[in-house]
């Protein structure tokens, strides 16, 4: 039952866009900000209604940094690695939380709490070294606060202040 | 009523302004009073957010910097209800053409802003972006009511005369742009904004879609009447919520008011704006690749010519102008091109803006006139270097940029100017470096920002830039890491090439991102030889950032035995009785430098 609601929400989704080639990024887009991933079923489905063979859909999800093609975790914790957070020591910030959740880049934690993943830039360039949590922007990080952060998502299993 | 302003860009917000804001509302309620909370963009004085200015019944604007949630109503006690300005964290108060508050400086004198220009910042941070009576109170939209009246030709005239060049990097002439695609074959054509600022270390963009969102739309309108275009696409990065959620809000209200989707003149030119939300991909801010993308396809560029303005989007005629450039525009309209023409140099006209980073005192957006010394922005605007330490270089222009040295901090800010210096305008990112930083390092991150965003399509971008980092990676390896006598060899021999690849891959590459590539390498060749040198003969890293040349050893005289560094240790590389020396076990060691951090006694050293 669950699972026809859900589909039914996607096909929603996907239908609020004219099936032209030009929309498919932002019905890609949409369906991850159901979904929080692109599933093979639902490249399938996009595949149907753009009349586009899903090889073409896959090579565009996969261009494109933003798209997930495995189901994320409950918080993903996104690091900045642009110029001025790694001049602010962004890779060390990196390597810890690698050690802290044991995961590498791209992966979801056993629990399926979290998410690790870094990004080009976040533009918060003066706040450096910047990470967002499920989009919420975090700046002027030190291994100390990083580790307070986590902390206190694990314990509230969610993003809080 | 009381009135603040509260600095609610996502600098603001990452640090606390949010918090402020209930702050506020609860002093108010507290009080049994109604206080008028104006969100504005930011300032530019990022480093000092969160900033909020309160209007003081005389009706004076002051503003104050690192105001926390809890000490805002400790300003709103003292300056609402003791009439006190004289409180820590006043930034300045603004000139509204009345009599001066004695006793407070005006913030156009503060150090940060002194020296800055503001001609396409002067909205941000003051008006509230999502209010569209605040644009037109500051002479908004009465720019495309002149470009109306004046007729098409004469609009790209009048940009022509400005000598405004496109401000995402390439600085090619804006006029002489809009030009050409007015004489394209119509009907249909396009009008691109191009939002995907990509070069990690810059966000004039965001700030100023987040600041004053309303000048880059009428900046568009503009440009579609002069080339007779009726459509517009934004195409802003998707890292940009709030960004994306201004300009959607700006769009709606502007349909509403019937300035879009609506005629306009009486030949019966409308325009309509769209939002397109980039995916995360750096190529895109190309202009062929950004078209790509929007058409829905892989994010590759062609070759040009054609260019856009020829055959873009659609095979169409079509302009892409970076935001920075359609914000200009309504002033030049408005104010005539003669104002933007007087500043700046000869050959680049007017000013730019630049988001200053990195290890320097003060971090945010500065804008200044074209021509000003980028000591003037490091060590005047900036304040330099903060903890005492030495200034090395200043990154400029992104990924496709080059590193300048103390030596060359004299060059002024102007296209022509840092290209001689081997590096170039780019979007306007700054990131100061100081003693710690390794160029070794810094020309290593940029190359693996480019090997994992090259597209793929043309073999110099995508195999040359791979060749050149592992050239790099074999410099900062130790040689412990080499298998054999001949891969040390390799390594010699690799290096000896690195300079003709990276000019391979500038000459042949298809687009500007693979031309670009090997120039953060060039640059810190050219300036930091003796760096590198370091790196490759004594395997050295004098920064201390290349963690595969370094060694951590603790000093025996030094170190209690307190055992912290063992238990911090995450790989247990770190042996020892409590209140004997310890010792690292190098072949463990990962080089994270926890225990130098933990140490309490400063007995582990790093060579």
């Amino acid at each position: 039952m669950a699972t026809t609601a859900k589909a039914g929400n996607v096909d929603g989704v996907i239908r609020e866009h004219p099936p032209f080639r030009e929309h498919l990024i932002s019905i890609l887009q949409d369906v991850q900000e159901v979904e929080g991933y692109l599933s093979r079923e639902n490249i399938n489905r996009i595949s149907e209604y753009l009349h586009l063979p899903s090889s073409k859909i896959f090579g565009v999800a996969t261009f494109y940094n933003q798209f997930r093609l495995t189901k994320p975790g409950k918080i993903q914790i996104q690091v900045c690695r642009g110029t001025a957070c790694h001049v602010k020591g962004s890779l060390n910030l990196l390597d810890s939380l690698k050690l802290l959740l044991g995961v590498e880049v791209g992966q979801t934690t056993k629990d399926g709490m979290f998410t690790l993943e870094t990004v080009a830039c976040l533009g918060g360039c003066s706040i450096a070294p910047v990470i967002t949590a499920n989009g919420r922007f975090f700046g002027r990080l030190d291994k100390k606060r990083l580790e307070e952060l986590v902390v206190k998502f694990r314990e509230a299993g969610e993003v809080v202040a | 009523m009381s009135r603040v302003f509260i600095g609610m860009g996502t600098c603001g917000l990452a640090t606390g302004a949010g918090q402020v804001k209930a702050a506020v509302e609860k002093w108010a309620a507290g009080h049994n009073t109604s206080v008028d909370i104006t969100p504005v963009g930011c300032i530019g004085y990022c480093q000092v957010e969160p900033i909020m200015d309160v209007l003081t019944d005389s009706g004076h604007r002051v503003s104050f910097s690192n105001v926390t949630s809890d000490v805002t109503s400790f300003i709103l006690d003292e300056v609402i209800l003791r009439r006190n300005l004289k409180i820590d964290g006043v930034l300045g108060q603004f000139r509204n053409g009345k009599a001066p508050l004695a006793g407070v400086p005006f913030i156009d004198e503060h150090p940060y802003f002194r020296t800055q220009v503001k001609y396409v910042l002067r909205n941000c941070g003051i008006i509230n972006p999502e209010s569209l009576a605040d644009y037109r109170a500051q002479g908004g939209f009465t720019g495309l009511e002149r470009a109306l009246s004046l007729g098409p030709a004469a609009v790209v005239d009048e940009v022509l005369a400005s000598g405004l060049r496109g401000r995402g990097g390439g600085g090619f002439p804006t006029g002489k742009k809009w030009q050409l695609a007015a004489a394209g074959p119509g009907p249909a054509k396009y009008v691109i904004c191009n939002a995907d600022e990509g070069d990690p270390g810059a966000f004039m963009d965001r700030s100023i879609l987040e600041g004053d969102p309303f000048s880059v739309i009428e900046g568009m309108i503009t440009a579609g009447y002069a080339i007779d275009a009726s459509d517009g696409i934004i195409y802003c990065r998707a890292e940009y919520p709030l960004a994306i959620q201004r300009l959607q809000m700006a769009i709606a209200t502007l349909k509403d008011e019937k300035l879009l989707d609506a005629p306009l003149s009486a030949s019966g030119f409308s325009f309509s704006v769209r939002v397109k939300k980039g995916a995360g991909a750096f190529v895109c801010g190309e202009e062929t690749a950004l078209m790509a993308s929007v058409e829905g396809r892989r994010g590759m560029p062609r070759p040009r010519p054609p260019y856009p303005a020829v055959a873009g989007l659609f095979q169409k005629p079509t302009i892409i102008n970076n935001v920075e450039t359609f914000a200009n525009v309504p002033h030049i309209l408005r104010e005539g091109p003669a104002r933007l023409a007087s500043m700046g140099t000869e050959k680049s006209k007017g000013t730019k803006v630049f988001a200053l980073t990195g290890k320097v005192q003060n971090t945010g957006l500065v804008e200044v006139a074209m021509g000003t010394t980028l000591r003037e922005i490091v060590f005047g605007i900036g304040g330099g270097i903060p903890d005492g330490k030495a200034f090395k270089a200043v990154q400029i222009g992104g990924p496709a940029g080059g590193c300048i040295p103390e030596s060359a901090l004299d060059t002024k800010v102007d296209y022509d100017s840092l290209r001689a210096a081997g590096a170039m305008m780019g979007s306007g990112g700054l990131v100061v470096m100081d003693e710690d930083t390794c160029m070794v390092d810094v020309a290593r991150f940029f190359l693996g920002f480019i090997t994992s965003e090259s597209c793929g399509k043309c073999i110099p971008c995508r195999e040359g830039t791979q060749r050149l980092a592992e050239v790099l990676d074999a410099i900062v390896s130790p040689y412990s890491k080499m298998a054999s006598e001949e891969d040390n060899l390799l390594r010699f021999n690799r290096i000896l090439s690195m300079e003709s690849l990276a000019k391979v891959i500038k000459d042949t590459s298809l687009c500007g991102l693979g031309q670009g590539a090997p120039n953060p390498v060039l640059s810190t060749l050219r300036y930091f030889r003796k760096e590198y040198e370091a790196h490759i003969y004594d395997r050295r890293c004098p920064a201390k950032q290349c963690k595969g040349l370094l060694t951590y050893t603790i000093a025996n005289d030094a170190c209690t035995g307190c055992t912290l560094c063992a238990r911090t240790c995450p790989v247990g590389a770190i042996v020892g009785e409590r209140k004997m020396a310890h010792y690292i076990v190098d072949e463990k060691c990962i080089r994270c430098g926890m225990c130098a951090e933990v140490c309490r006694f400063s007995a582990v050293k790093v060579s």
